[in-house]
């Protein structure tokens, strides 16, 4: 067993877990934030997505404690019914979603990308690696191409994230 | 996931010395040590976790080069605008590799000591060289499309999947290793990887409890920078063929070559005699050719991968032609 301090949403929560622990089963299974999804469990899907320190991870991939004092964010702490995060909102205009499952970790994995597009990271399809980046189709799908949408919600994220990213700049 | 002792080290050597007991590994980002783990194909009994170690920044070296801790994750590797602007290859390289999430866990060290995704080595069930000696290859005779052409050996066909220590391989940087009571030894990545023989469980050459510090980078090397990677989807996807390529032109001329290739064999491949051939000669589809078969003289189809022969060779002359071309 290991106590771990971690910073969730902003708040301190201790957990004392086995060392096997992930992140990811820290979170569901002994925080009860059951908004991070569990789907291939190998850092394949994207469903687990969360950010550490402002940077999204696959939260599967990771032992909890590993991130003693780290700052971690779920799709719980970006908004709430009522009060939605601008991509959880374009996420319901847009329809961005079938079966739900893949949702929470799109919006984690959105979230974060929007800011490494603010950072000026390049992806592997810009066409210049020192240039402005930009929020083309062809970016977008790049960039989330680590989350998978098994119901193929595909075109309705894009344009939930782009219309969410022009909102915000 | 069988049990481990999980010791958290603040220090290199600490680290280096908390590892020299059996049975213990280092831990950094984890990706692929942990997916590892869930399946029992690594059993560590120990981990040692070596994130707060330092070693996480790309800094100066005097000869004009740079040094890239080993902590140093891929995403900033490839987002550092000296790496960017001087060694495009390998943000190029970097960023065709896994994805977003994972490249923001994924470090320079851990990148390095990744290892094969051979469908046999990932299942317990099946007879495998690389994860149990002596029990069989599966892959021989069995389903092989992403398997080696080239250096492979009775016991292991299996390739060497990254994307990063290609283009390092291209541009000829080196890995500093700590071992035991602070030796330092230097191996250039093009030897770091070794070739299946019969002792295909291991990766490379590191000895157990050696810690990657840094990975050197030298001086920029001028010229076109190119990383063409092939594979059956457009992102996420590990490489059936890939090719590092740093080239500079001058009047007409090849004045300098230097290419790496991935998807083909149990490491980066780096053939000198290929460099050698372009260097000084005006480019030229009889050229390319030549090029393609000198890299793929004892190249070897196993079934399933013969179609890796010829595209290895389309893609060398494309790559060639585009780093020879005019500049769109």
């Amino acid at each position: 067993m290991k106590d771990t301090t971690l910073r969730i949403n902003g708040e301190e929560r201790k957990l004392s877990a086995d060392t096997r622990t992930t992140l990811l089963d820290a979170l569901r299974n002994h925080l009860g934030l059951t908004g991070s999804k569990k789907g291939c469990d190998h850092g394949q899907c994207g469903a687990c997505t969360v950010m550490v320190n402002g940077r999204r991870i696959n939260s599967c991939l990771t032992l909890a404690c590993m991130h003693d004092g780290d700052e971690i964010t779920t799709v719980e702490g970006l908004g709430e019914p009522g009060d939605l995060s601008p991509l959880q909102a374009a996420f319901v205009k847009h329809d961005g979603f079938q079966c739900g499952y893949c949702t929470s970790g799109q919006i984690c994995s959105a979230t974060a990308m929007l800011e490494e597009i603010k950072d000026n990271w390049p992806s592997n399809v810009s066409g210049s690696l020192t240039g402005e980046a930009k929020l083309t189709l062809k970016e977008i799908s790049e960039r989330m191409s680590g989350n998978l949408c098994r119901c193929a919600a595909y075109p309705n994220i894009v344009d939930a994230i782009r219309e969410a990213a022009e909102a915000s700049s | 996931m069988r049990p481990f002792d999980y010791y958290r080290s603040n220090d290199p050597a600490d680290a280096v010395e908390a590892a020299s007991e059996k049975g213990a590994l280092f831990i950094a980002g984890g990706t692929n040590l942990l997916d590892l783990m869930k399946l029992d194909l690594m059993t560590p009994n120990r981990l040692i976790d070596i994130n707060r170690i330092g070693l996480d920044e790309i800094t100066p070296s005097d000869d004009g080069g740079l040094f890239i801790g080993t902590l140093v994750t891929n995403s900033d590797c490839a987002a550092d605008m000296r790496i960017r602007q001087d060694y495009e290859v390998l943000s190029r390289a970097i960023l065709a590799g896994a994805s977003g999430q994972l490249r923001n866990k994924a470090t320079t060290g851990g990148n390095l000591c990744q290892r094969t995704r051979c469908y046999y080595f990932y299942d317990p069930d099946m007879p495998c060289n690389k994860r149990k000696p002596g029990s069989g290859c599966s892959a021989v005779g069995g389903a092989n499309r992403i398997h080696a052409i080239l250096g492979a050996s009775d016991e292991c066909i299996a390739t060497y999947p990254g994307d990063m220590a290609v283009a390092m391989a291209a541009l000829d940087a080196q890995v500093v290793i700590e071992g035991q009571g602070g030796d330092i030894r230097t191996v250039p990545v093009r030897d770091f990887h070794r070739l299946p023989g019969d002792q295909p469980d291991k990766d490379n050459i590191l000895r157990p409890g050696e810690l990657i510090t840094h990975v050197t980078l030298p001086p920029p090397a001028r010229g076109r920078h190119i990383y063409r990677k092939v594979r059956d989807r457009a992102s996420y996807a590990f490489a059936l063929v890939s090719i590092a390529a740093v080239v500079e032109m001058d009047a007409g001329k090849i004045a300098s070559a230097s290419l790496a290739f991935g998807g083909l064999a149990h490491k980066p491949w780096h053939d000198p005699e290929i460099d050698d051939l372009l260097i000084g000669e005006a480019p030229s589809d009889a050229l390319f050719d030549k090029a393609a078969d000198i890299l793929l003289a004892d190249a070897n189809g196993q079934g399933g991968n013969d179609f890796k022969i010829p595209l290895a060779r389309r893609t060398l002359k494309a790559v060639l032609r585009e780093a020879t071309g005019e500049r769109s």
